[in-house]
């Protein structure tokens, strides 16, 4: 398969969302909302829910399915207070030492005058430099589009798993072929140039694990998921300096330019 | 604050390639982006490359770090690391090498450390001539060192951004120095050091995303285009009219993002003050 099918497939409507797998991979989930700084961004969901016998936060980027949800949810382009409010649950998950689980799955953070304006930049950063500190495990599961650095700000974990038609990449495919070839339609050959895929990532060590799709949307997708997701938290929860494991597991992308 | 509104012309040769023109008679001359005045090269250099009506012109890394460094103190760290094509990306290798010629640089990123003003300080500059100053994984490794070394010799840290981002072309690896990058900074603020960032023209994408944003105190330059998602990107997707002074230094300073804005003759006088006023009192 070719990676802009995979593109394809990824940005499907009718795949699985955060709201989706937080509904069944977890039980007793309590969302909460806002970022206690100006208002609740629906682009970002999360809140405090069991895996199995663990209490752990879990956020998500949601899409929503239909017409009505994928517009309450933004398509799922977080502006700042959607990064903020994120930043706010994983803080506070800190403070009772709850691991942390994120589901992404997004185009890009949001594009627009007021996003910009209430400084997009300066909350994807401070997304970044905090989950670099956060002394609880970070798992984050990207379920469908990986876009840049909107996706990266809730994905500074110490594992990134990807699912198999899942995509991870520093700029869409379109947007690379426009800047490139001043021809968006080649975002084809783009997509295959910019090494977007699951198995890419895992080909540079950027996702520790890829999970077949098989049968995704069952209940023994979930199942499944769900069980791998506890017993990795349990390996993570024994890694005595997390912030440690998570920071050298970014520092090695890369450090191997010098001469 | 009096509001500047650069246009930023990307044929007009001179400023995109950040080089001198062809001398005519003897010296050679520059013509100024925004108001079009055409002066010898030696006026504007000797007004730190700005113009008379308060365009600040773009500058490369070493005639920035020229210009802040106090005289001989520079001593460049981790030259040797130089941009691999790890995705063998179509054209990149030669892309490379052209920004390599047109720069006079090996990376988009010149690291070291230097005084100024007296004071000791981890500084790094990137350069809009290579590739718009994007990041791939060799700036990133360098500026991950700088601040790791910072971190460790209890340094300072001082940088001037201007870039268009990540770099497309090393694909997640660049990405991924967004992240490494950050965490470099993280631990070198946890360790109680200041970090200065001074946000030049332009600055956007995934540097805005990552370390330009994570100063303890942030400048920028007059006029300078900052932001996260391309203005035309923007007005594109959203068919709005974008605000007056949008994605300014201006803009930034009035919504809460840039401590101050700081024209480049008074620079340097402003950094020594804020290293002087950071240094421990006990």
């Amino acid at each position: 398969m070719d990676a802009y099918e995979r593109v394809r497939i990824a940005r499907k409507t009718d795949r699985p969302t955060a709201a989706d797998y937080i509904g069944s991979c977890f039980s007793s989930f309590f969302e909460l909302h806002g970022d206690r700084r100006y208002r609740d961004d629906r682009a970002i969901i999360g809140g405090i829910a069991m895996l199995e016998d663990m209490p752990v936060t879990v956020i998500g980027i949601e899409k929503g399915h239909t017409a009505a949800e994928r517009v309450e949810h933004s398509f799922g382009a977080p502006e700042p207070e959607g990064y903020r409010k994120a930043l706010r649950l994983m803080k506070e998950a800190a403070k009772f030492q709850r691991p942390i689980i994120t589901f992404v799955d997004t185009s890009g953070a949001y594009c627009g005058i007021g996003a910009e304006e209430r400084g997009q930049g300066s909350a994807i950063a401070e997304n970044l430099m905090e989950m670099m500190d956060l002394p609880v495990p970070v798992i984050a599961v990207l379920i469908g589009e990986g876009g840049s650095g909107g996706a990266l700000a809730l994905a500074t974990a110490n594992r990134v798993w990807m699912l198999e038609n899942s995509v991870y990449s520093v700029i869409s495919p379109e947007g690379c072929a426009s800047i490139l070839y001043k021809d968006a339609s080649l975002a084809d050959a783009a997509a295959e140039n910019l090494r977007l895929t699951a198995q890419d990532a895992y080909s540079f060590g950027i996702c520790e694990r890829i999970i077949p799709e098989d049968d995704i949307g069952s209940p023994s997708f979930y199942k499944k998921l769900s069980s791998e997701l506890y017993s990795e938290m349990q390996k993570l929860l024994q890694i005595e300096d997390i912030k440690e494991d998570r920071y050298q597991r970014f520092r090695a992308f890369g450090s191997g330019v010098a001469i | 604050m009096k509001e500047i509104r650069f246009i930023y012309h990307p044929d007009n040769a001179l400023e995109k390639a950040g080089r001198s023109a062809e001398p005519l008679h003897g010296e050679a001359e520059r013509t100024c982006p925004n108001c079009h005045v055409t002066m010898k090269e030696s006026a504007f250099r000797n007004s730190n490359w700005t113009c008379r009506c308060g365009y600040h012109f773009r500058l490369g890394a070493r005639e920035r770090i020229t210009m802040i460094a106090d005289r001989k103190s520079f001593q460049e760290l981790f030259q040797d690391i130089v941009s691999t094509d790890p995705l063998s990306f179509p054209s990149y290798e030669e892309k490379l090498r052209k920004a390599q010629a047109i720069s006079g640089e090996k990376e988009s990123a010149i690291t070291g450390l230097c005084t100024i003003g007296g004071f000791d300080a981890a500084i790094f500059a990137m350069d809009p001539n290579f590739m718009m100053g994007s990041m791939g994984a060799a700036c990133g490794e360098k500026i991950s060192r700088l601040f790791e070394y910072a971190s460790e010799h209890c340094l300072p840290v001082v940088g001037f951004t201007v870039s268009g981002g990540a770099r497309m072309q090393e694909g997640l690896l660049s990405l991924m120095q967004m992240a490494k990058t950050s965490g470099a900074v993280k631990r070198h603020s946890s360790k109680g050091l200041l970090y200065i960032t001074v946000l030049t023209d332009p600055t956007t994408g995934g540097v805005t995303a990552s370390f330009a944003m994570e100063g303890d105190i942030i400048l920028a330059e007059p006029g300078a285009t900052i932001g996260f998602a391309g203005a035309r990107v923007i007005e594109q997707t959203t068919r709005q009219p974008l605000p007056k002074g949008f994605q300014t230094s201006e803009s930034l300073l009035s919504h809460g993002f840039v401590d101050a804005i700081v024209p480049r003759s008074e620079m340097k006088a402003a950094i020594s003050s804020l290293l002087r006023m950071h240094r421990r009192a006990i």
